[in-house]
């Protein structure tokens, strides 16, 4: 089948590549750009491991096509970091111990990263909701509610840039 | 899990868009959200052989109010009904439907409007706007048309729509003062269809008479069905403790639900007749001002 060109900006970097239509966005993430840090849970439009951000709404890239996101900005895990310096919500992660085999770690983060964005003093039951489409099997998500409830104070309290910057 | 091979269109208007579907004939499918297509593909349950993204078709991602109506444009993706002021004022049955759909991601990237073109009976927005008596817009070659919602779903995964046809709005009639609605959906887990789901939509004319009963049962048959004798039993009536359970019995044989994997027919049909109760006395304190 023919190949379609796309135009996309991942983590602020353009890449004009051409792909198959048919091509997952996050087999283009993995494979054609080499960024594994997004990673293939259930492959169903379950688990939520695979979650990105394209254009300030977080998605799961197994179930969108990579040409959907010509014209388009993507950032991934790989785009948390900044300067050096860890996103608070990857801090939080770290100083609460939100997780233990870290597979399902950059999806809640890209989830995070979305909602936090919009509401950065939620409650409990704000978290749980937001992090519904997440799934993980090992920490019974206290852990994660933890380190979120820390990265929002750290951005209430102005040590970071505030969420959804970055994307655009 | 990859998708047989597509070709892939990307029509810049709507009237590109329904000509792409004349010319490209039934193997053509609509991409809005894709939380429902897309992972058929992956599973080849279905395999079309030309995608048309209707994603970069600016302007249709509204939801507004005019005319006494509410407007749900086609690409209204679910998490904006969950944030819209209006919706949360005055339509909770929709609000409560959003929060229950899938999952956060999902609905990031889900349409409502795909939710009934896609014409599944275990989706919810079906039931939600069989009992709310909403309207759909079809565009096709010859313009417009109209189609209540009680005539869109004739059977399993099929609609109304024409094959050059997108829906490309769903038009919902305000409610009058005293009205309320709820839905409620049982689910084993987030993210799961329905095991059962009832959407209720009432008007009181004074403090307990009902003027108007809209009820809509999700996953309990191979379309939404529209509980008509419920709905014509309530009409009229006080809503007492006795009249919501024999509506409630009335929805419950209006059911026709299956064995699965989510539990026996019967289970279900007595599923059916615990929501619609629920349901309906939520709606009342609704429709009374409550939350």
């Amino acid at each position: 089948m023919a190949k379609v060109p796309i135009n996309v900006k991942v983590n602020g970097v353009e890449h004009n590549v051409d792909i198959e239509p048919r091509l997952l966005l996050v087999h283009f993430l993995r494979e054609n750009l080499r960024l594994t840090g997004t990673h293939i849970g259930c492959d169903t439009s379950h688990c939520g491991a695979c979650t990105v951000v394209m254009d300030g709404r977080a998605i799961k890239s197994c179930t969108a096509f990579a040409v959907q996101a010509d014209g388009r900005s993507i950032m991934t895990v790989e785009g948390l970091e900044q300067d050096g310096k860890l996103h608070p919500l990857q801090d939080g992660f770290f100083q609460e111990h939100g997780l233990q085999c870290g597979y399902c770690t950059p999806g809640m983060l890209m989830t995070g990263y979305v909602f936090l964005g919009t509401n950065n003093n939620p409650t409990e039951d704000e978290i749980r909701h937001a992090i519904s489409g997440n799934l993980c099997r090992c920490t019974g998500y206290v852990n994660i509610v933890k380190a979120y409830q820390y990265a929002a104070q750290k951005m209430r309290e102005g040590g970071a840039e505030d969420g959804a910057k970055n994307i655009a | 899990m990859i998708p047989r091979s597509f070709e892939y269109y990307s029509p810049r208007t709507l009237d590109e868009a329904v000509a792409l579907l004349q010319k490209l004939g039934p193997e053509a499918k609509l991409l809005s959200g894709g939380q429902s297509l897309i992972p058929m593909m992956k599973l080849r349950l279905v395999s079309p052989e030309y995608i048309v993204d209707i994603n970069r078709i600016p302007g249709l991602d509204y939801i507004s109010e005019s005319d006494g109506h509410l407007r749900i444009g086609a690409l209204a993706r679910e998490h904006q009904l969950e944030s819209s002021e209006v919706v949360k004022t005055k339509f909770p049955l929709l609000a409560d439907t959003a929060k229950v759909i899938a999952d956060p991601l999902v609905r990031s990237q889900a349409t409502v409007c795909g939710n009934l073109a896609h014409g599944d009976p275990a989706n919810d927005h079906p039931a939600t706007m069989l009992a709310l008596g909403a309207k759909v817009i079809a565009t096709g070659p010859q313009g417009q048309r109209e189609i209540a919602i009680e005539d869109f779903f004739p059977g399993l995964f099929t609609t109304a729509l024409e094959a050059e046809e997108i829906l490309t709005e769903i038009k919902i009639p305000f409610p009058p003062p005293r009205s309320g609605g709820s839905y409620l959906k049982l689910e084993r887990k987030v993210g799961d269809f329905a095991t059962a789901g009832v959407a209720v939509q009432i008007t009181l004319e004074d403090a307990e008479t009902c003027t108007r009963a809209g009820i809509g049962l999700t996953n309990v048959g191979m379309t939404p069905i529209k509980a008509k004798q419920a709905e014509a039993f309530l009409t009229g009536k006080k809503l007492d403790e006795a009249t919501i359970q024999q509506a409630a019995e009335l929805a419950a044989s209006e059911s026709q639900p299956m064995d699965d994997i989510r539990g026996s027919a019967d289970y279900k049909r007595d599923l059916v007749r615990v929501l619609t109760a629920r349901a309906l006395k939520h709606a009342l304190d609704r429709a009374k001002g409550g939350a």
